[in-house]
């Protein structure tokens, strides 16, 4: 089985992203880079199945900035086999657009099983995956916290508002993750070096037609400023006053 | 007239038997009605198999679409038939609520149809005929929006944030064929339902959090009795989750869900960052923390300074008691 992890560079999560005075992008100066959490989470467990022999080889697959080859070293460093990074310089590129360029390149990798998170924690749509079975008439599973090989397909837990699901999904399949499937690793010296003699091939990003424009990035909506209703449990027959005659909640 | 928004209808089973629309579905409806009031279209719901089709009909579209049942249970069948309905009737847009079943199939019926699609919308505006959608990104550190530029447009809609629409007259009610599928699709071995089933913490209309501040797993019931007091549901700040005092299916921030209930009771949360992003939105913003200089203070509309073992269980029989 030739497995396709799709990870995306993001800022990291305590990043202080604001949207630029102009509102054409967001401002997320002196972040530091990282793979996207569900992403690394879907590379973990596709490393633990490279490991045990379920997968023959392992692709990471990222669509970004030219100085994404930083998260690509990194996922190769943890364990992946080759990577490939799609050199997209477009301030801006919506879903649909994505998706469809993810696809072009998974079936020059023809891959038996694509992985990936289950939204990337930027731009928060959670769309690629899904679009991406669509597209390329894959089977799909969302919200995996359990990945196993089974059978010639996969044995997936699905964690759907509370609930387990088991499902048995044929190949070729995209699985998108949630939290709880693994423990990303970190990337030892000796994943380092390796990392340098592995293939990594980079590419432009094709560009397929856009199916949505941004018009702007706008702050999110001013909180008016709140007020300290008082101090320890003698504070909470105002709190509940407050919560009953002006929130309307009881 | 402009091509027909499409919009699909998730229903429950109820337990006497019969069906109902979720409460996701009426607010796209709701959505739907507020676009086509403007762009001059008409508003077609779709259910998936017969089961909800008496309560679609006077829900407030203009046409219902009974998609034939696809033959499996999961989001692959009920893809194909979404699509196969959108097909059918020439949708320009068509509307998903976000839930975890709605947003499977806004990105697959995306997929079916090559269409554009922007997710978890909390505003939609009609312009000179152009559709724009405003979508908080950065689980809501910003917001970006967008403008439709390819029909079929698919359009996902965060819980909480559209008004639901008015019951209408019964709408007609026509059959469509869902076609078989044309590969192999996941199979359902089982399902491991919880011993209590609860609301989802994206669709809660009240979220009651704790975090550090709660000292311990142990505390926990604290947060439980007041969320149960309230009539909502527990979330769990990055620190806790991470500590595995609680699951990760309760972690609010940006590595967690995204909530915008109408009320949010922080309990013995900081506010980081990662945390403010995934709650700052909720309507209104309880906190409770001994550190008067906590981040948490600076969203939230009414705080309490104090310790929360000492405080929750005040709130929670006040709270008892007032209702």
């Amino acid at each position: 089985m030739h497995i396709v992890v799709l990870i995306k560079r993001v800022p990291d999560t305590t990043a202080k992203v604001r949207a630029s005075a102009d509102g054409r992008s967001v401002d997320a100066t002196g972040a530091e880079s990282i793979i996207s959490p569900y992403d690394e989470i879907a590379l973990e467990r596709a490393i633990q199945l490279r490991e045990s022999g379920a997968a023959t080889k392992l692709t990471v697959l990222c669509m970004g900035p030219a100085d994404a080859t930083k998260e690509v070293r990194k996922a190769l460093a943890m364990g992946a086999d080759e990577g490939v990074l799609l050199v997209d310089a477009a301030p801006f590129r919506d879903s649909a657009a994505t998706a469809a360029t993810l696809a072009a390149a998974c079936r020059e990798l023809a891959p038996q099983a694509v992985f990936c998170g289950w939204k990337a924690i930027d731009d928060d749509a959670g769309v690629v995956g899904g679009y991406l079975a669509a597209t390329l008439g894959f089977s799909f599973a969302s919200y995996a916290t359990k990945i196993d090989a089974a059978d010639g397909g996969l044995a997936v837990h699905r964690e759907v508002e509370g609930a387990t699901e088991v499902v048995r999904v044929p190949l070729p399949a995209v699985v998108t993750v949630q939290k709880g499937l693994a423990e990303p690793r970190f990337a030892g010296l000796k994943g380092i070096m390796a990392a340098k003699k592995k293939p990594l091939a980079e590419k432009p990003a094709a560009a397929p037609a856009a199916a949505a424009d941004l018009v702007a990035y706008q702050p999110p909506p001013d909180r008016p400023p709140g007020r300290i209703v008082g101090e320890g449990a003698a504070a909470v027959p105002e709190l509940v006053r407050i919560l009953r005659e002006e929130v309307h909640v009881l | 007239m402009s091509a027909p928004i499409l919009v699909f209808l998730e229903h429950v089973v109820l337990e006497h038997g019969g069906a109902a629309l979720r409460k996701p579905a009426l607010e796209g409806l709701g959505a739907a009605r507020a676009m086509a009031s403007q762009l001059g279209a008409k508003v077609i719901g779709v259910v998936v198999g017969g089961a909800a089709a008496a309560a679609a009909a006077t829900a407030g579209a203009d046409e219902i679409l009974v998609a034939s049942d696809p033959g499996a249970p999961g989001s692959m069948g009920a893809a194909r038939a979404v699509a196969a309905a959108a097909r059918e009737c020439g949708a320009a847009f068509v509307i998903f609520p976000a839930t975890a079943r709605g947003r499977d199939l806004l990105a697959l019926v995306a997929g079916h149809l090559a269409a554009g699609v922007a997710a978890d919308a909390v505003k939609i505006d009609v312009a000179g005929g152009e559709v724009r959608v405003t979508r908080p990104v950065y689980a809501g550190k910003a917001l970006q929006v967008v403008v439709a530029r390819r029909a079929p447009f698919a359009i996902g809609l965060r819980p909480n944030a559209f008004a639901p629409a008015a019951p209408g007259a019964a709408a007609p009610v026509r059959e469509v064929a869902t076609p078989a599928a044309s590969s192999a699709e996941p199979t359902l071995v089982e399902t491991r339902a919880p011993e209590v089933r609860r609301v989802d913490l994206t669709e809660a209309a009240i979220v009651v959090s704790g975090g550090r501040g709660m000292k311990g797993p142990e505390n926990f019931h604290l947060v439980e009795s007041l969320a149960a007091a309230l009539g909502g549901v527990v979330g769990a700040s990055r620190a806790v989750v991470d500590a595995g005092w609680r699951p990760h299916g309760e972690q609010v921030g940006q590595t967690g869900k995204t909530v915008s209930p109408k009320l949010y009771v922080a309990c013995g949360i900081s506010g980081a960052i990662q945390h403010l992003a995934g709650m700052s939105s909720s309507k209104c913003i309880v906190a409770i923390n001994r550190d008067r200089e906590a981040p948490i203070f600076k969203v939230a509309d009414f705080g309490i300074v104090g310790d929360c073992l000492e405080v929750l269980p005040a709130l929670t029989a006040a709270v008892q008691a007032a209702k």
